[in-house]
């Protein structure tokens, strides 16, 4: 029961974030992804830094759980899914997450992206034995690792370097890149801010 | 009404944080596959039964990994479920309480009404096929955007990472075809 409160409470407050920062807005979406403003950009890689830092710091202080780490497998459908998410994503502005999100705020586009979702995901619970037999869902490079050796995390490291201390260092990176990425990298003049 | 992205990235990812330090990372797109279930479930009682060691089903992929996702669709008030159902609460009392979506945005986004004038049901086609593309490819690469590559890379896991590329790389040029004008 205690599980359903905090995905009550975890999940109401994503959402909300979600909306806050216009990630469920197709407009900030399309001129992020055209380079013609990057504000949200900004905002994603301060949160992936922010939550870096957060998580391997309390980590090395023995403040957050180890266990509670779930790290993915490497395998070449990772990247050729990749691919296709982002061409979808460009094209109807959303991402599965930001897609409900904006439909519960009244878009109506969204609920079209969500029947479409729900398609493909069908789609892919049908071809998912072919893909098996391909061999692209085969692990690669080690499969579930993280790119340097996180202590008692159970994950194997890309390299040897201590896992916790490259994670604040790579958020600290993302961080960096964070403030020193321009508002507008495509067209000119200031970045403009989309529409509500 | 935007957040600053100091301030928007600073919560953002301390929502990231909370979920890994209380639960697990977050993660959305499973349960497109689990709504997939509980439908098929209900249209064919037959795609998910159980067995002595737990939940099983007919579809090879709901049915791996020790029939995870089958005992998700048999129990659909767990976690992960509930997560979804959650943000989009968390999103829509949010946005009323910003004053809503303007009528002509919950119709059709300013970026498509600046490039394709008027046409919302050319723009709903495009968000149906951008959704099954989306989802099929965040099901082929075992997650999505919050996943993939915000948990992922978070977490310095090299999954997150080849998903990021992989998402990029195509977002960007599709994006800069298609939606040349700013709106």
């Amino acid at each position: 029961m205690s599980s359903i409160i905090l995905a009550l409470v975890i999940g109401a407050a994503f959402g909300a974030v979600l909306d806050r920062i216009g990630a469920t807005n197709p407009n900030w979406i399309g001129r992020m992804l055209s380079l013609t403003n990057l504000h949200l950009m900004k905002t994603i890689l301060l949160a992936i830094g922010t939550g870096s830092v957060l998580m391997f710091g309390g980590q090395m202080l023995g403040l957050v759980e180890v266990g509670h780490m779930s790290v993915k497998a490497a395998y070449v459908g990772v990247f050729i899914g990749g691919l296709l998410l982002g061409a979808g994503w460009a094209l109807a502005g959303y991402c599965p997450g930001t897609g409900v999100c904006a439909a519960a705020s009244g878009r109506k586009d969204a609920w079209f992206f969500i029947a479409g979702g729900l398609l493909g995901a069908a789609a892919y619970m049908v071809t998912y034995p072919a893909w098996l037999a391909s061999g692209m869902l085969d692990d690669i490079l080690g499969g579930k690792v993280t790119l340097g050796t996180v202590p008692g995390s159970g994950f194997d490291g890309l390299s040897a370097i201590q896992g916790d201390l490259l994670g604040i260092v790579l958020g600290a990176g993302f961080i960096v890149i964070a403030f020193v990425l321009p508002e507008r990298i495509v067209g000119q003049g200031e970045a403009v801010a989309p529409a509500e | 009404m935007t957040l600053n992205w100091k301030t928007g990235g600073l919560l953002l990812g301390v929502v990231f944080f909370l979920a890994v330090l209380l639960v697990k990372p977050i993660g959305v797109s499973t349960q497109f596959v689990i709504l997939d279930g509980i439908i098929g479930n209900a249209a064919n009682s037959e795609l998910v039964t159980q067995t002595e060691e737990g939940w099983t089903s007919s579809n090879a992929y709901l049915a791996k990994s020790g029939g995870k996702y089958a005992n998700s669709v048999a129990n659909p008030l767990n976690y992960s479920f509930v997560f979804v159902i959650a943000m989009m609460i968390g999103a829509f009392l949010s946005a009323l309480a910003r004053g809503g979506v303007s009528r002509d945005e919950r119709k059709l986004p300013a970026i498509w009404y600046a490039n394709y004038g008027d046409t919302p049901w050319k723009r709903y086609a495009v968000a149906f096929v951008g959704g099954f593309i989306v989802l099929y490819g965040a099901r082929l690469a075992g997650g999505c955007t919050s996943g993939h590559m915000m948990s992922g890379m978070m977490q310095t896991s090299l999954s997150g990472y080849i998903f990021a590329l992989g998402a990029f790389a195509t977002a960007i040029p599709v994006s800069m075809m298609l939606y040349r004008k700013e709106g």
